[in-house]
């Protein structure tokens, strides 16, 4: 094997949900990965496979009706794939752990929030309850919560307060990995970039690798340093931030930078994205994309857009480029 | 200039809880004019959707007044409320949640008209439905689905059709767009805008996001527990924020670009409880230049600069 800093390495990965309305094809060949201490962030919209990606590296898919077709996941050395929930126990939490994105519900009610911080370092290191309850109380005032409120059930805490008690629990055993699934969408703004902030400092000092999963470009300027555009369960833009902020190259990506009201400059007219994202029980046969495009061609309804890399870090899957790499957007590039 | 269409003058909400008085609304004042947009801002807790609730009336005010065209609304008897409700009308934040699951698309369009008496004939009503459903963009193959069937950007268009189904002139629009993805959201935020153009409409955008009302509103009233801490037009609020809660409100919002990077302004911990709120400013606690003053009296909404009203002891523009 040859020998890397990646933490993370997800290959052609293929999911799909069988229910009684037919197949839904959920994830369709995405590759991820994901180097120490980097934080990749991955976009789209509701549907777009974002979530289904991020479960299937905890092997939390569920099954029936979820289905993980073909792929390889290698976390931290260790090849997801063959492992069996033992093992997986002993993953979650320790290798990897993830923050959802309803603080609200992510919590147990009826348990102390310090017995939910204590619960998995007790399990994970070999430590006994009154130390587990110290280090609990440590990775509290960590997140900046007053370490005398162990004792306090979730209800008595605020929203942005609930996540950062997520955030302890997700944090506690030091993962090598944080997948972090719309952590702030519930927040209000100031809250959010309060949490914002908290993940930042926290990702420096634990050098913890991070996939941050989102919807917000703003939010993925402020802790990424690579995106992938996701659509229709694959990956159709992928490069640093400058690459995607900068030359935007899929029309997808161009079309999200389009719809977003910018706050500084209110004339700029939105332009929506028409129509809706296609039926995942029935994907076109061509490009998934194509039915919503300004530049759709003969070609993008019969088949599909292969690769094109503009350098080692980005690449778009559109046939814009097969001919002419230098194709420019509309508006391509903010 | 064009006329007031709305002033709301010491509007107070006030809720009984056991533990005390809840101030949700807490004497505000504000006046739109007809065919603009006045933009309600704030976070979860200040109180912007029961004031829009208590415009409508879905709320009875503890005290103040409600003046739409001349009259109080408070002081309208049950039928001349229900006449009132023809113009006046509110579209909700979740889509999923605001239409009946067992109605079809054009019941629910048609509802508020048969409800009013306004077209009698089944038929013409029928074609009134149509209309509508031309008017928000919903194609008509449409008409006989359920709200299940529909994905949440539709269903935002049956809740505005159902809100236009009568003679509207007057929309509080609560959160419409944050249930939504981005590129269906620039959908419902250009409708918007076209339909008040042709339509002559009247808003209030009521929404925690200042860059959508940026897009959206002539004028900005920024809320904090139950009050208003700044008022303006559009332009010089974002040009110019003032108070120092919207100063942070403003650089909190995620860009989504490389450039013009904006110094965050962090707050200190969260909003505290509107549960018996003391007599001094409501924001000191979280604020950077709190200083005594603040936590002793209260600031009154002062104008500043012309038409920019500011609710602080230090910041006077």
């Amino acid at each position: 094997m040859i020998l890397n800093n990646s933490i993370l390495n997800v290959e052609d990965l293929v999911i799909r949900y069988v229910t009684e309305d037919g197949i839904v094809e959920a994830v369709n060949g995405v590759n991820i990965k994901i180097e120490k201490g980097k934080t990749l962030g991955l976009v789209g919209e509701t549907g777009a496979g974002k979530t289904t990606t991020a479960l299937s590296i905890l092997k939390l898919i569920p099954d029936p009706p979820g289905e993980v077709v073909k792929g390889n996941i290698t976390l931290s050395d260790i090849d997801i794939m063959k492992a069996d929930e033992n093992k997986m126990e002993e993953i979650r939490g320790e290798v990897v752990s993830m923050i959802f994105q309803d603080p609200m519900t992510a919590l147990n009610p009826v348990i102390t929030v310090g017995d939910q911080i204590s619960e998995a370092i007790y399990i994970h290191q070999n430590v006994s309850k009154k130390e587990a309850t110290e280090k609990a109380k440590e990775m509290l005032e960590m997140v900046g919560i007053p370490g005398n409120r162990l004792g306090e059930y979730p209800h008595q805490f605020s929203g942005g307060m609930k996540q950062r008690v997520v955030i302890a629990i997700a944090l506690s055993c030091s993962p090598k990995l944080l997948i972090a699934d719309e952590p702030t969408t519930a927040l209000d703004v100031t809250i959010q970039a309060q949490v914002l902030e908290l993940m930042r400092e926290l990702k420096k000092k634990f050098q913890m690798s991070m996939l941050m999963i989102t919807h917000d470009l703003g939010v993925v300027v402020e802790v990424c340093d690579d995106v992938a555009i996701m659509y229709a369960g694959r990956i159709i833009e992928q490069g640093t931030l400058e690459d995607i902020f900068r030359s935007t190259k899929h029309p997808y990506t161009e079309g999200l930078f389009n719809s977003i009201p910018s706050i500084d400059d209110r004339k700029a007219k939105l332009k929506p994205i028409r129509g809706l994202m296609s039926d995942p029980y029935d994907l076109p046969k061509g490009c998934a994309f194509c039915d919503r495009c300004d530049y759709q061609m003969e070609i993008c309804k019969t088949m599909k857009p292969e690769k094109v890399h503009f350098s080692d870090t980005h690449f778009v899957e559109c046939h814009l480029y097969n001919k002419n790499k230098d194709f420019k957007l509309n508006n391509g590039g903010k | 200039m064009s006329e007031t269409i709305l002033e709301v003058r010491n509007l107070k909400k006030y809720f009984d809880t056991p533990k005390g008085k809840l101030h949700a609304v807490d004497d505000i004042n504000f006046s739109i004019e007809e065919g603009k947009t006045l933009g309600l801002v704030g976070e979860s807790g200040c109180g912007k959707s029961t004031t829009g609730r208590v415009i409508l009336r879905l709320l009875n005010a503890t005290d103040g007044e409600i003046i739409y065209k001349g009259r109080d609304i408070r002081t309208l008897s049950k039928n001349e409320m229900r006449e009132l409700r023809k113009e006046i009308q509110i579209i909700f934040q979740d889509p999923f949640s605001s239409l009946d699951p067992r109605m079809t698309v054009s019941e629910i369009i048609e509802e508020p008209i048969k409800l009013n008496k306004l077209i009698v004939d089944k038929e013409k009503r029928f074609e009134r439905v149509i209309e509508l459903m031309d008017l928000v963009g919903l194609s008509r193959r449409l008409i006989n689905t359920y709200p299940h069937e529909l994905d949440g950007g539709r269903r935002q268009r049956i809740g505005i059709a159902r809100a236009l189904a009568l003679n509207t002139k007057f929309i509080v629009c609560d959160e419409p767009v944050s249930a939504l993805d981005v590129s269906i959201q620039a959908q419902i935020l250009n409708l918007l805008n076209e339909l008040q153009e042709k339509l002559k409409l009247t808003y209030i955008f009521i929404t925690h996001d200042l860059s959508v009302v940026n897009h959206f509103s002539d004028d900005i009233a920024v809320m904090y527990l139950g009050k208003l801490v700044e008022k303006a037009s559009s332009e010089s609020l974002f040009n110019n924020p003032i108070h120092p809660y919207t100063q942070a409100l403003l650089s909190a919002i995620p860009r989504a670009s490389l450039d013009n990077k904006v110094e965050k302004i962090i707050l200190k911990g969260e909003i505290t409880s509107p549960i018996n709120p003391k007599d001094n400013c409501r924001f000191a606690d979280r604020c950077n230049y709190a200083t005594d003053i603040c936590r002793e009296k209260e600031p009154e909404l002062e104008e500043v600069a012309p038409g920019h009203f500011v609710a602080c002891h230090h910041f006077k523009g």
